[in-house]
């Protein structure tokens, strides 16, 4: 069973104040997030990713389109005893400490009395608050929040998990212990949906991932899938400073960075090139298959839908 | 009643009492005390009726204030602040959470003029040294006052629930002082003829009567107040608040929290 279908969900916000105009958000949306992985919702901002989370939690309504998560209806209450939420920066009740602030979401989340008393401090090591008992929301640090917000995400031990950005606000440590943390989810059996801009986060961390751009969904699959387009290339790395006769005769394109030297030569060259540095007696680091990065990926992506919506848009002239 | 319309309201109550709302009532005591003594030395006779008058006046000012600024934010500090974003994406209905709103503004302000009524008390039994049988009214004035209450908390409620909280506060202020001219309003209505008369005639019954809640001076004059009054006041005030609610939850209900 899936944990997330989502069916041709789609949203249009009517703008103005006298002569209200449509304004697509999303353009119909269909997707599918297995039960298990880390699933990386990536596009760049104002893409339509909160407008997606949103959608599935059920705090804006949709134009068109339903979606079912752990088998029921989205819209259904009992579903999200099950799954945890964390907003795009969010912002809590900054009257209460972190420990008030989770007894209270775990109440509305129907966690027993006795769970939560056990719980909470639990939860609250799991995100790196220790030391925060009696200290009122509003005196923590940004990057304290997210980790506050990480917190009732996970508090009720749900099945499903979406972040919204979860890294924003975080220190490299912070961004560390969260990518640490999703992947002990992933472990435990949960599946997580989170929303991204920053590609290396995702590319670390998720199973699969989709690109949204403008409102509609540009590409979606595995990471390995994506990125092993392999271009027929291959990178040779060796020690030193210098630029051997052979490599520079095999017509390689080479970088210099402090005492490593990085070359880029064809497939077929590479007999050649282990040969020739051999006879120079230079010591080989490693020779990798050259991968289409996720960035190159996101970013052809994101090319090839402006150039579409450009025709489009000229078409329509 | 839910459960976690019991845990939304008691957060609205822990809410209020730490942004120290509750110290309106220092300012309060120190106006009644002030007043008491005052009276206490330029009145012969009508201490008790300028007491009561004053301090059941305040009560009710007091408690309109914080209800309108305090209701007004509500839902739209939670929309504005996006805290409400956390709290709808659990097993929580709207309805629930509107209804659990109202509910703690109300308890806020019930426990607010809990206190109040201790300092009218305190400066009636100053300046009259002993109570007496009619001063068993005040409580039903406070009664009164806490119906008003549960209107305007809904009223607040309302216009929080689709408008910034500036224009709630006007509405709500508004509607406040035209239901306090609310039998003017029906008597004028008498007097018209024609769609004048329709109109004048909906609009009076369409605001709240708070004409018909304010006893005050009643009881400031002890003036017997009938069973039927209370009542009437009772259902009255039950029947307001709950339409005005529904159309709360109604609007909440469809609202895209952009």
């Amino acid at each position: 069973m899936p944990a997330i279908e989502i069916l041709g969900l789609e949203k249009t916000y009517k703008v103005g104040f006298w002569r209200q105009r449509p304004k697509r958000a999303l353009e119909p949306l269909n997707l599918t997030v297995e039960e298990g992985e880390i699933f990386g919702f990536l596009g760049p901002n104002g893409a339509g990713k909160t407008t997606t989370l949103k959608l599935l939690m059920g705090l804006v309504f949709p134009t068109g389109g339903t979606a079912r998560i752990l088998g029921r209806e989205w819209t259904d209450a009992e579903v999200k005893a099950q799954i945890g939420f964390l907003p795009e920066q969010p912002y809590f009740y900054d009257y209460l400490t972190a420990q008030e602030l989770l007894d209270y979401y775990g109440q509305l989340s129907g966690v027993a009395a006795q769970d939560r008393k056990r719980r909470i401090p639990e939860v609250l090591a799991r995100v790196g608050l220790t030391d925060v008992k009696g200290v009122q929301l509003r005196k923590f640090s940004k990057g304290m929040l997210q980790r506050a917000g990480i917190a009732q995400a996970i508090l009720h031990n749900p099945k499903l998990v979406f972040l919204d950005e979860p890294m924003s606000g975080l220190d490299p440590l912070g961004r560390r212990e969260v990518r640490d943390l999703m992947e002990q989810l992933k472990q435990e059996g949960k599946t997580v949906f989170f929303s991204t801009h920053i590609l290396s986060d995702a590319e670390a961390l998720c199973d699969r991932v989709a690109i949204i751009h403008k409102g509609a969904l540009r590409g979606v699959g595995a990471v390995e899938d994506l990125t092993s387009t392999v271009q027929g290339k291959v990178e040779v790395v060796w020690q030193g400073t210098q630029i051997p006769a052979s490599m520079k005769a095999l017509g390689a394109e080479c970088h210099v960075t402090g005492e490593t030297v990085r070359a880029v030569i064809t497939e077929n060259q590479q007999d050649a090139a282990i040969d020739g540095l051999r006879r120079e007696h230079i010591r080989l680091t490693a020779i990798t298959p050259l991968r289409t990065s996720l960035e190159a990926y996101f970013v052809e992506k994101l090319q090839h839908s402006q150039t579409a919506v450009g025709t489009a848009m000229g078409n329509g002239r | 009643m839910s459960a976690r319309i019991v845990h939304i309201a008691s957060n609205t109550f822990r809410e209020a009492v730490r942004d120290r709302v509750l110290y309106n009532l220092i300012a309060f005591a120190l106006l009644l005390s002030g007043a008491a003594i005052f009276v206490g030395q330029i009145s012969i006779g009508i201490e008790r009726l300028v007491v009561v008058n004053l301090g059941l006046t305040a009560v009710s000012l007091f408690g309109i204030v914080i209800a309108i600024f305090i209701g007004i934010g509500l839902v739209s500090k939670e929309i504005e602040k996006r805290t409400l974003y956390t709290v709808l994406s659990r097993p929580v209905r709207r309805w629930e959470f509107i209804v659990g709103k109202f509910f703690g503004l109300a308890g806020t302000l019930v426990v607010n003029t809990f206190f109040m009524a201790i300092g009218v008390f305190g400066a009636l039994l100053y300046v009259t040294h002993k109570f007496h049988k009619p001063d068993a009214l005040i409580l039903v004035a406070l009664y009164f006052i806490i119906l008003e209450f549960l209107i305007i908390c809904s009223l607040a409620l309302l216009f929080s629930s689709f408008s910034t909280p500036l224009l709630s506060a006007v509405f709500a202020f508004s509607l406040f002082v035209i239901g306090s001219f609310a039998d003017d309003l029906r008597g004028f209505a008498g007097l018209t003829h024609g769609f004048t008369r329709w109109f004048a005639t909906g609009a009076a019954y369409l605001v709240p009567n708070f004409s018909a809640l304010n006893v005050i001076s009643a009881v400031a004059h002890q003036q017997p107040l009938g069973g039927q009054l209370i009542l009437q006041n009772t259902l009255y005030a039950l029947f307001y608040s709950a339409t005005v609610l529904s159309a709360a939850v109604l609007i909440f209900e469809r609202r895209n929290l952009k």
